[in-house]
């Protein structure tokens, strides 16, 4: 079943020793790509450029912004004159918030009225709308607790006190949330491609052809062409996690040797994956297009940025056939939450499964195309 | 004298497109059988399908007794296979291709040494062992091609258009060399375009519009009766200006074809026509031609059977 295997990896090594400059590119590619997508994607927004308009000026106005700016989430960068000014900062796009506190904040206060204060958001990148929304009201919130307590002279916050504490990722760091599913990401996209051309190559240059008029059989060729590429792929594995570990300081809160047997089961399905790219691909660039069909839903609809609870269902759905929704959730699984075998199996058996399926349709696709 | 390849109504078909049509052929132990016929008549197909890559649509073909669908994995093991394009790894060494190959046909670690060595000197690739394939030149790459489609010892070799592109001394050393490999028995399946190639296989088909149209050795092909009818001549005209004096043949009612043949003419005329034409050349202005009898070459055969065809479909 497997005839011919060894010297299908003997030349593979060679192929792969001879072209040090792709080696080069398979190793250090993805570790920058880890890097600099790790530092780019950080969905915690700070520092949002604000802009104020304070008609008050007394010192109950100041120290309402002194606690928008002690948040560290706003930084005022513009002191309007008018609401067009301030309106129109906005606008420009030098803040993207803008607070107006009214000429009577100070006197409705004492008086024990509704103080209006206006906080204008731009819209325009929702990620920092959402967050200066939220974090507005938060600090809203907490200045009138503050007041009322005072008035009332009463200890204490509201009369029931929720207490949420969230766990394994206390402080709530994007980075560790994103980076695990970006080494799944950075992993699949070159094991997968490379094996798809490594293949495709061949179809090009016709030593395919020659090499189905050899006693070298399917599965031989197949495994054969993926062996070298799995040792590559744990190499670069290793390094992707080591730059996680150590660069953006990612603690692993698992096991490690789990987390090495579950990559496995993943780098199987990625090469097969690479494998059936290349029955259908007739050149590289058709199996380069073809790759990028399978990374773009992989980005997209994993649960690698967004969250597939709030998918559609059709979409959810499309969302469970990509193997890379499994393998992030087994990264975060054991990274983040620290999860062991019994936690995440079925994740890892999902994986083997699509492996072999994927594996098995190449080996079936393979057969067509010779005839 | 036992059969090597044996096919009976082989046929394959690309949706609308026959490709090869109803090929029947017999080739025995040793032969070199040189197969030509125009682009895209289907030879590379035919071969494909020898060689178990691709399925008949109809018919069936046997390699050393082995059916071509059923035990192509058998077939595999004996058969030697070149395709057109050069298909080693050309960021391979020479000594590492050969290894390689060695492999694929599971050559075992003890024997594969000798077998090497025997292939190298067989096709004198000896100074190149380190070289990359892809260094090598044409010549040189079609020798190594050869080794590597040897090192298994094969009983049947199939060579697409093996002199495609490279220079002469190349292609006749090439020649030699298969010559030298029929002797030892093995049987060669051949595709070229070359008419002098053809002249030096023991035998010859002719495939046109996916139909092979005629099969045996040259000798006998130039003996068809088709080739030169009853009543007519092959006649070899020397005289200045071939190519005038061709144009000025073909208007004479006696002559059937003439065609350009090096600095000779080749002529097909009625029986006894040489001494009219030997005076209708001198009075156009083409003074003392040589007119003498000539078999005809294969060209002139495949030509002929061509234009007969041509004239069948234009019917």
């Amino acid at each position: 079943m497997f005839r011919g295997l060894t010297s299908i990896v003997y030349k593979e090594t060679i192929h792969v020793i001879r072209d040090p400059k792709t080696l080069f590119l398979m190793l250090l590619v993805p570790g920058i790509q880890l890097t600099v997508f790790g530092y780019a994607i950080d969905l915690d927004v700070k520092n949002i450029p604000t802009a104020v308009y304070n008609l008050d000026g007394r010192p109950e106005s100041r120290d309402l912004l002194d606690a928008f700016t002690n948040a560290g989430y706003f930084n005022i960068v513009k002191t309007a004159t008018s609401d067009k000014d301030l309106y129109a900062a906005i606008v420009r796009g030098d803040a993207q918030v803008g607070i107006k506190i009214p000429p009577d904040y100070t006197d409705l206060l004492v008086l024990g009225r509704n103080a209006p204060v206006q906080v204008l958001i731009d819209g325009s990148n929702s990620t920092v709308a959402m967050q200066a929304l939220n974090v507005t009201n938060a600090i809203g919130l907490r200045e009138s607790l503050n007041i009322v307590n005072k008035t009332l002279d009463r200890r204490g916050g509201l009369p029931i006190q929720v207490e949420p504490r969230v766990l394994f990722n206390p402080d709530m760091k994007t980075v560790n949330f994103m980076v695990p599913g970006l080494v799944g990401l950075v992993m699949q996209l070159v094991t997968m491609l490379l094996t798809a051309l490594a293949v495709v190559r061949e179809k090009e240059n016709g030593t395919l052809e020659q090499l189905m008029v050899t006693p070298v059989s399917r599965f031989g060729l197949m495994i054969g062409k993926i062996v070298p590429f799995f040792v590559i792929g744990a190499l670069e594995t290793v390094m992707v996690l080591s730059i996680m570990r150590f660069l953006f300081d990612v603690p692993i809160a698992g096991s490690v040797a789990l987390l090495a047997a579950f990559s496995l089961a993943f780098l199987f399905t990625t090469l097969g994956l690479g494998l059936l790219i290349s029955t259908y691909a007739a050149n590289q660039i058709q199996a380069i297009q073809l790759a990028f069909l399978v990374v773009l839903p992989s980005v997209l609809l994993s649960g690698f940025v967004f969250p597939q609870e709030s998918m559609p269902y059709p979409i959810w759905a499309i969302g469970q056939l990509i193997p890379l929704t499994y393998f992030i959730r087994i990264l975060r699984g054991i990274i983040i939450r620290g999860a062991g075998f019994y936690d995440l199996w079925q994740n890892g058996a999902v994986l083997g499964g699509m492996g072999l399926a994927v594996l098995s349709l190449s080996a079936l696709r393979f057969r067509k195309t010779l005839s | 004298m036992s059969s090597v390849i044996r096919a009976e109504g082989i046929t394959r078909r690309f949706g609308h497109v026959t490709a090869v049509d109803g090929v029947d052929l017999d080739i025995e132990e040793g032969n070199i059988f040189g197969f030509l016929g125009p682009n895209g008549s289907g030879k590379t197909t035919l071969i494909r399908m020898l060689c178990g890559l691709l399925r008949p649509s109809a018919g069936h073909a046997n390699v050393l007794g082995f059916d071509t669908v059923r035990d192509s994995e058998r077939i595999k093991r004996s058969i030697g296979y070149m395709s057109q394009q050069f298909s080693l790894y050309t960021d391979l060494t020479v000594m590492e291709n050969l290894k390689f190959y060695s492999r694929v046909y599971g050559i075992r670690r003890q024997k594969m040494r000798d077998r090497i060595e025997e292939v190298i000197e067989i096709v004198g690739i000896e100074n190149y062992r380190k070289r990359l394939a892809a260094e090598l030149s044409g010549g040189w790459k079609q020798r190594l091609a050869l080794a590597c489609s040897l090192v298994h010892r094969p009983k049947v070799m199939f060579l697409d258009e093996p002199t495609a592109g490279i220079d002469p001394v190349a292609r006749r050393d090439l020649w030699n060399l298969l010559f030298d490999l029929a002797g030892r028995g093995v049987t060669f399946f051949v595709t070229t375009h070359y008419m002098d190639e053809a002249e030096r296989c023991s035998h010859v088909g002719y495939i046109y519009f996916s139909k092979l149209m005629v099969c045996g050795t040259p000798k006998e092909l130039k003996q068809l009766p088709e080739i030169t009818p009853e009543h007519l001549v092959r006649l070899e005209v020397r005289c200045p200006r071939p190519a005038g004096a061709m144009r000025k043949l073909n208007t004479f009612a006696y002559v059937q074809d003439a065609t350009i043949f090096g600095d000779a003419l080749h002529v097909l005329a009625d029986e006894g026509c040489e001494s009219h034409m030997s005076d209708d050349l001198s009075q156009a202005g083409f003074e003392s031609p040589r007119i003498r009898s000539i078999p005809p070459t294969l060209e002139d055969v495949f030509v002929t059977l061509t234009r007969n065809k041509d004239g069948q479909r234009d019917v």
